[in-house]
């Protein structure tokens, strides 16, 4: 495959790939209507180009890509499971898809019980007692409980709670989304069992700390064991504790949250629930609280009476509002079709497949590559290409291999306190057969790394683009394409 | 486990065969970590399993029970607008390689996804001036607040001014954004519609960070950017201004008037309405910013061969490699929305998103027109507008109490106009005390002469 040319290189002036209606209103000239001087002179330069030429530059572009329709995309952390296709024609319905979010309440009831059933959905999978849909992301809904912890502090009249407790292990979104809602950030070794170590939780829980971010499994996939003696410690100092639900996968219908001791729990819809990653967004990060904290949950919140739904703005403890109108609706439409579809034992059997294929790839691989922490593990879990790094390939050269032999590769380089990491998660949406090459190219690929390394730090060598610079990106950014001078 | 599961590929079977491979007996043994008393001893109470045939039933009965711009006029705008979305768009993003792709962390298999944004990046910057454009934001409200926080951060300064006339919720975000940092948020006034300069002079000084306006702003009147601009450039705070895209055919870009960042709601270009989201925001700053900005952003550069290629760069700002000291906690963020705005400006093209622009101009200041004519409303302000303009029930001329002759509420005037199936303008009374009566109507392409004809007509009627 070729280079595509930018859409903008495609570009003939004349060229149209729009139909509009005429004007049927008495022609006025622009001038008439807006001060000259507010006019703009200088055209933005937009491509000119017919609908065909439009079709086939973006189609050509969605063949360089990989997605989970592609193949196996087993990204850690990131739960690359299967999005049904059932989901985006649902969403699509004319009737959710053309609704206007300030329409009279009366002609959005259907819009609004989506939300309240998806809401009290949530709530019963986590144990939590309400919930939030207004966060567009995981680390938006980490702001947004981050915030609900301050105000809780707050109200109480304890304004000295500056700190959050975050494990080393935990995604690179706790830390910045705690400096982002105000705290400072104060981060909790993990012990050789790759959990957090209970005797510095009890040094660091002072009455300073905010509360504890904690994901649970962590980013190691391992689940943390004393979760109900580290609960303990931050209740009894007068924390908080925060699920970051990224990892949510392994856990449906098994535990939950709320019973865990946990008071404030973010979701990703995109992960979990089956909502597609689009490339990059867009999520839903739907928020959970206690009954307790429910006061400080962003307005409006959806509510039921006397056969009604309706939006309740008279909320005046809410940290207020984390983006405009309620929450990106038709991801959340997906994850509501997706919770019906699954049923109690859909979801339970979800999570238990998920933690079942995690397993079996990493006790086939432990023998080839370091697995630093030896237990089961849940959904995911981590390996380190140290004893390959020894011989001069490292964890982004297996990474670039993989692609070679058609899979996309796990996330690398995180979390941060294994060396040369490889996460693998491979999700409840793969077969066996599936499972069975990704641990074949993987065994391959280590063997290579031994007698011939340089396959491996070439590669890939089968994709339409070899390994970029990214040095040189960063060095002297090109962020934009300018028309020539 | 004895059902199977259309999502799950693994049969029983396979499942037995998989533990047994591994020396477990079952699927429970993988559970022995989680402690005994919490685990949930019971099925949770959600619904049962549904057939694709009864979900799409069940879904479709849901969607009955809205009104949609499908089979009603929309005449509501107010930060979410009805514009016509070309088939090719959805066409396109139903491609499972680009929205079943996650964030383009490997580029070799992600050119695709890359390649659009760098794309995207450069139609914000035309659109906008600006030297530079992030991959997107949520949406325009939190595209606000995170430039507030970049300005402070920048300036190292803790006063911020926003105009009271930008988007209500967008003042609501930035005020939650903001609340714990020590930033105080003090609003402008308006008069007439539009920035009271004199208000800005008053309230601006060496100590502020920056300013926000909004244009056109949350009334539709056009304000007077150069008039802003200077004041606030004289102060030395950074002057922020949430655009719409749509606009920026035919207005001048804020970059002519000095903007230090441009930030926006982008629903308008090519996504539908959906209750509120997903939508995206965009974010545009100059190069001078470049490092404190939040956000993906995609960069050119070559492969081993010589070959040009994309990559995600910058990343030194971001979260997975900055943890508490990066510009935001922005990890996914709307690149398929980003994507449905990018094809939609291509198909649009320099032409084409003209002549939606002018298309909303002459339609707006029709239907403007004839509303005032019927006698029942007068103007809210006499600034010129673009798409959306308010106007005020007519308490002057006429009769004592509402004075409108039909005596009627804007509140009554939309359910009236609910049940000939239009859906009438925002009523500026639920943020605004003193736009009680005051009504704002968005007229896009979409809506024709018949259409605007049938508003005012039924909003002439009596009572």
């Amino acid at each position: 495959m070729k280079e595509e040319n930018l859409i903008f290189e495609i570009s003939r002036p004349g060229r149209i790939a729009y139909s509009l209606p005429k004007c049927d209103v008495p022609e006025t000239r622009l001038e008439e209507l807006i001060p000259v001087e507010y006019i703009r002179e200088k055209e933005p330069e937009l491509p000119e180009v017919s609908e065909v030429d439009a079709v086939r530059h973006f189609v050509r572009l969605s063949r360089k890509n990989y997605g989970v329709d592609t193949g196996f995309y087993p990204l850690g952390s990131c739960t690359m499971k299967y999005n049904p296709k059932i989901n985006e024609d649902i969403a699509a319905l004319k009737g959710l898809s053309s609704v206007h979010p300030y329409q009279d309440e009366e002609t959005v009831q259907g819009c609004l019980e989506i939300m309240y059933k998806t809401s009290e959905m949530l709530a019963e999978i986590t144990g939590m007692s309400k919930v939030s849909l207004q966060p567009a992301a995981g680390a938006h809904g980490e702001l947004t409980g981050l915030l609900i912890m301050r105000a809780y502090h707050q109200s109480n009249g304890d304004d000295k709670r500056r700190k959050i407790l975050v494990p080393d292990s935990a995604h690179g979104t706790n830390p910045a989304s705690a400096a982002i809602a105000g705290f400072e950030v104060i981060q909790v070794k993990s012990n050789e069992r790759g959990n957090v170590d209970i005797e510095e939780l009890e040094a660091l829980m002072q009455d300073d700390v905010a509360g504890l971010m904690l994901t649970n499994p962590n980013t190691l996939g391992l689940f943390e064991e004393q979760i109900t003696e580290i609960s303990d410690i931050v209740h009894k100092k007068g924390g908080l504790l925060y699920y970051d639900g990224a990892n949510a996968n392994a856990i449906m219908g098994i535990t939950r949250p709320g019973d865990m001791g946990f008071d404030i729990v973010h979701l990703n819809l995109h992960k979990t629930f089956s909502t597609p990653h689009g490339g990059g967004g867009p999520g839903s990060g739907p928020i959970g609280v206690t009954k307790m904290l429910e006061p400080f949950l962003p307005f409006p919140v959806v509510e039921y009476k006397d056969g009604c739904y309706y939006l309740d703005y008279d909320r005046p403890l809410s940290i207020g509002k984390v983006k405009s109108f309620y929450g990106n609706f038709s991801v959340i439409v997906k994850a509501y079709a997706y919770i019906l579809s699954m049923g109690p034992d859909g979801l339970r059997r979800a999570s238990e497949t998920a933690v079942l294929n995690a397993n079996y790839i990493m006790e086939k691989l432990k023998k080839y590559y370091t697995l630093p922490y030896d237990r089961t593990c849940k959904h995911e879990f981590v390996l380190s290409a140290d004893k390959q790094k020894n011989i001069g390939v490292s964890a982004l050269d297996i990474a670039k291999r993989l692609i070679d032999y058609g899979f996309h590769p796990p996330t690398v380089y995180f979390p941060l306190i294994v060396k040369e990491a490889l996460m693998i998660e491979p999700t409840e949406t793969e077969s066996k057969e599936n499972l069975d090459r990704f641990i074949e190219a993987m065994i391959k690929i280590a063997d290579e790394a031994a007698e011939n390394p340089e396959t491996v730090k070439n590669a890939p060598s089968t994709t339409v683009i070899g390994r970029l610079d990214e040095v040189k990106a960063a060095r002297n950014p090109i962020l934009r394409w300018k028309k020539e001078a | 486990m004895t059902e199977n599961f259309r999502y799950i590929p693994n049969t029983p079977e396979q499942q037995e065969a998989i533990l047994k491979e591994m020396n477990r007996k079952s699927v429970s043994e993988l559970f022995s970590d989680v402690p005994e008393e919490l685990k949930l001893k019971r099925p949770l109470n959600i619904p049962e399993a549904m057939s694709e045939l009864e979900l799409e039933k069940h879904m479709k009965e849901l969607a009955s029970k809205n009104a949609n711009t499908d089979e009603y006029i929309c005449f509501l705008g107010a930060g979410a607008y009805d514009h016509y979305i070309p088939s090719v768009i959805r066409h396109m993003l139903m491609r499972g390689e680009f929205y079943t792709a996650y964030t383009p962390y490997q580029p070799e298999i992600s050119q695709g996804t890359l390649q659009a944004i760098f794309e995207y990046q450069t139609m914000i910057c035309e659109l906008t001036g600006m030297d530079v454009a992030n991959a997107s934001m949520y949406d325009g409200a939190s595209a606000a607040a995170e430039a507030v926080l970049l300005a402070c951060g920048h300036k190292r300064k803790n006063k911020v001014l926003t105009a009271s006339n930008i988007h209500p919720e967008y003042t609501d975000v930035i005020r939650t954004y903001t609340k714990y940092h020590g930033i105080s948020v003090e609003q402008v006034a308006y008069s007439n519609g539009v920035i009271d300069l004199s208000d800005l002079e008053k309230k601006i000084d060496t100590e502020t960070a920056a300013f926000v306006v909004q244009n056109p702003n949350f009334f539709g009147a056009i304000e007077n950017l150069d008039e802003i601009s200077r004041i606030v450039k004289n102060s030395g705070a950074l002057f922020i201004v949430i655009a719409d895209p749509i606009s920026l055919a035919i207005l001048k870009p804020p970059s002519e008037y000095g903007a230090d960042v441009v930030v926006g709601e982008g629903q308008s270009l090519g996504n539908s309405l959906s209750f509120g989201g997903p939508y995206l925001g965009f974010f545009a700053a100059t190069n001078d910013l470049l490092r404190k900005m939040p956000g993906r952003i995609v960069g050119q550069t070559t492969d081993v061969h010589g070959n040009r290629g994309f990559v995600l760069t910058m990343q030194t700002r971001e979260q997975h490699i900055r943890r508490e000291k990066a510009t935001s906690n922005i990890c996914t963020n709307q690149a398929l929305n980003a994507l449905a705005a990018t094809i939609y400006l291509t198909l649009m093209g320099k032409k084409g998103l003209k002549e939606v622009a002018s298309l909303c101009v002459k339609k707006a200041h029709y239907a403007y027109r004839k509303l005032i004519e019927t006698g029942k409303f007068v103007p809210a302000y006499s600034a010129p507008f673009f798409k959306e303009f308010a106007v005020k029930l007519n308490s002057v001329n006429s009769g004592k109490s509402s004075g409108n002759g039909g005596l009627f509420t804007l509140k009554e005037l939309n359910k009236k106009l609910l049940k000939e199936k239009i859906i009438g303008g925002y009523e500026l009374g639920r943020n605004f005390p003193d736009m009680d009566d005051a009504w704002l109507i968005a007229i896009t392409e979409k809506r024709t002469r018949d259409e605007i004809d049938k508003l005012v007509e039924l909003s002439n009627m009596e009572g």
